[in-house]
């Protein structure tokens, strides 16, 4: 069916077709909307959720780690400082592995208090032993949300999801969406098989005990392998995805690639600028790719290092800063991918607290990159677009 | 009234071995709580005492299913597991009586842990969350929490030459949890188990959330014997310190020892001579801090009467 949906009408309308048993949330803009629309949802009848209205976005969390391990399929939505509020019990949700997944509009943190995207909520979160998808647009944004419940779910897996949408940009604007039918849906992510749920009182087990010096290291090395299966588990289900939709999804995704000689990494609607400013330049004779980011976690480093090496020069927008660090998340990443290539890599911090990223600004980030190729010069490594 | 032979013939569900200090009240409260329950329990046990001697990895003492998360989300964890079982009860996915159990120590209630409490109370969860108040952050060594009764010395109130102790009184939960108007809340002590098993059952046949605050005596924290641990909740009790009592929709009532005492049938014993018992209060016993000594008497006293009051009397 095509229907014209705001980022965040979809979100809840994807929700809605997963028809996930426990929802637990908490208000929070910009993704206040999609749980509107789902308490909507409810409200009518038209799923079989129970909706938490939590008291905080640390409790709708903790909420959702207690249904998760009870034994069904979970899902949530926060942004900026509620995702920060949920710090903590991220890692609880990981480490007990409980395949809830999460849709995260992605916005700035205070202070000063800002309520427009950038990225340094879901980067924050990094580390947490969550798997990161970012969407482009709303389609994308729908369609990760679909296949982040098979994703999570799998059984080499068993890790929480994070899908996450540029807020505002993508959770207030109105795309032309290709969605499935419920039937399609519900085939495609299938029954939720519980592992060791606490409502099997004839089988107890204990969830989150002591764990010390002992054996606390092969727990945390146990996710590192989750992580390590997810690579293969995200690419087969983007592929699967595909079949059914002819919208098939990777870790990566190249654009112009083939013949380029510089390109630019991007991840979020910034992509789609980017994009436009690539087509301009290749006009222009410039041979220039990009490189969509899609998964963030785990990182593509293989795929990444197969894709760049033999640049010139790599551009890398990074849509938060890590404060003192050489760089922002996703340079300091795709840099170290790189070692050992002869391909200069150059961070563009840009878009802080929802300000704009224009064509005319990637372009010019483009043109740097020639100039990068052509004299094997970097002037700076670490530079900060559209700031005054 | 249970009785205690009946009560001897139930499996113990948790299990023997755990690491809970000699005396602890905390592992006492749980078998009466477990003995009471006649459907099997899922419990949610937040961070404290109770969970890191319970569960150290690769041993557990629950022989049901236990889940720890946090510090401050006990109520909020356990929250989420009664609502999928709600969901998969209206599914008919399962058909047996679960009851949905929560334990926290009085810092991860009274503190921390009090905003996901009242959340959970808030949204009619069908829970019963019991505090286990040993009136300071004992699993850390001591600390003051906003249970730790007046002139105790703590780590972090400890008693020097200018400041006696812990300043102020604890702030008053049950009430605090009763103004959520639930179904049924009250206070109670392991040292009458009648009382503590009776209100389990009460507890946990109301539809909806249900609380209980169960005073739970700490050696460590407290200062006294280890074999003295029951005596010390019972004269808490007895010098109307902490009183029992219980919140049915609505109505309070005085129950157990308290009741008689609000009757003139029991006498009411000196809360300056539980304290004297404790080596958390040894401080005070000295001429020029009688007088603030005396104000926790007076303050007591004055509870209790606004208690009496509440409860009709």
């Amino acid at each position: 069916m095509i229907q014209a949906l705001s980022g965040n009408t979809a979100v809840a309308y994807a929700m809605k077709q997963v028809n996930p048993d426990v929802v637990a949330v908490y208000p929070i803009t910009p993704q206040t909307v999609a749980m509107e629309r789902f308490a909507d949802y409810v409200a009518d009848g038209d799923v079989d959720t129970e909706l938490i209205m939590a008291d905080s976005e640390h409790s709708a969390m903790s909420c959702c780690i207690g249904a998760s391990l009870a034994g069904g399929r979970v899902m949530t939505s926060t942004a900026s400082a509620g995702l920060a509020l949920m710090w903590e019990v991220l890692y609880v949700a990981a480490s007990n592995r409980c395949p809830i997944v999460m849709n995260v509009m992605n916005r700035a943190l205070s202070a000063p208090i800002n309520i427009h995207c950038d990225h340094s909520d879901a980067m924050g979160a990094r580390d947490s032993s969550w798997i990161q998808i970012h969407a482009e647009n709303v389609q994308e944004a729908y369609d990760n949300i679909i296949q982040a419940v098979r994703i999570a779910e799998h059984e080499n897996v068993r890790l929480p999801v994070m899908t996450n949408m540029d807020g505002f940009t993508l959770s207030h604007a109105t795309e032309r969406l290709e969605t499935l039918d419920d039937q399609q849906v519900q085939k495609f992510i299938g029954k939720f098989k519980a592992i060791y749920p606490l409502l099997d009182v004839d089988n107890p087990v204990t969830y989150g005990p002591l764990d010390l010096y002992d054996y606390y290291f092969e727990h945390k090395r146990q996710q590192v392998e989750a992580m390590e299966l997810a690579y293969d588990v995200v690419k087969r289900i983007g592929q699967e995805y595909g079949k059914v939709t002819g919208r098939s999804f990777d870790m990566l995704h190249p654009f112009e690639m083939d013949d380029a000689e510089i390109a630019v990494l991007a991840l979020g609607s910034t992509s789609g600028t980017a994009r436009v400013a690539v087509r301009a330049m290749r006009q222009k004779g410039v041979k220039v790719g990009l490189v969509k980011l899609r998964v963030f976690r785990p990182f593509p480093k293989d795929g990444l290092k197969e894709m760049l090496k033999g640049m010139k020069a790599v551009a890398v927008m990074d849509r938060s800063d890590s404060y003192g660090a050489f760089g922002g998340p996703v340079f300091s990443e795709v840099r170290s991918a790189l070692l050992g290539e002869d391909v200069e890599v150059v961070n563009y911090i840009y878009g802080l607290g929802g300000r704009d990223i224009r064509q005319d600004q990637v372009e010019q980030v483009i043109t740097d990159m020639s100039t990068v190729a052509k004299t094997g010069k970097v002037k700076s490594y670490v530079n900060y677009l559209g700031v005054r | 009234m249970v009785s205690l032979k009946k009560l001897s013939e139930k499996e113990e569900l948790l299990a023997p071995g755990h690491r809970l200090c000699a005396g602890c009240g905390a592992s006492i409260i749980v078998r009466q709580v477990l003995l009471a329950a006649e459907d099997p329990v899922v419990i949610a046990n937040a961070t404290g005492c109770l969970e890191v001697a319970t569960t150290i990895y690769p041993y557990t003492a629950w022989r049901v299913p236990w889940i720890h998360s946090a510090f401050e989300n006990a109520a909020a964890t356990i929250a989420g597991v009664e609502t999928m079982y709600q969901v998969k009860k209206r599914k008919g996915e399962i058909t047996r009586d679960i009851k949905f159990l929560a334990f926290g120590g009085d810092g991860g209630t009274y503190d921390i842990g009090i905003q996901a409490l009242s959340g959970a109370l808030e949204r009619g969860h069908d829970i019963l969350y019991i505090c286990y108040n040993n009136g300071a952050y004992m699993n850390t060594g001591i600390q003051r929490s906003s249970a730790t009764p007046k002139g105790a010395s703590t780590t972090t109130s400890p008693a020097g030459k200018v400041i006696p102790g812990k300043r102020r009184f604890p702030k008053d939960l049950t009430a605090i949890v009763a103004a959520h108007n639930i179904p049924y809340c009250g206070q109670t002590s392991p040292s009458f188990y009648n009382d503590l098993i009776g209100k389990v059952q009460k507890a946990l046949s109301a539809e909806g959330p249900t609380f209980l605050n169960i005073i739970s005596p700490c050696p460590r924290g407290w200062r006294h014997e280890t074999d003295q641990s029951i005596a010390m909740a019972e004269e808490a009790v007895t010098c109307c310190f902490w009183p029992l009592y219980e919140v049915e929709n609505g109505e309070w009532r005085l129950t157990g020892y308290s009741k008689q005492i609000a009757e003139g049938k029991k006498e009411k014993t000196s809360v300056i001579d539980w304290m004297r018992k404790q080596g958390r209060f040894r401080h005070l016993f000295t001429d020029a801090r009688k007088p603030f000594l005396d104000s926790i008497q007076e303050e007591v006293e004055r509870e209790w009467e606004n208690l009496k009051k509440r409860c009709g009397y």
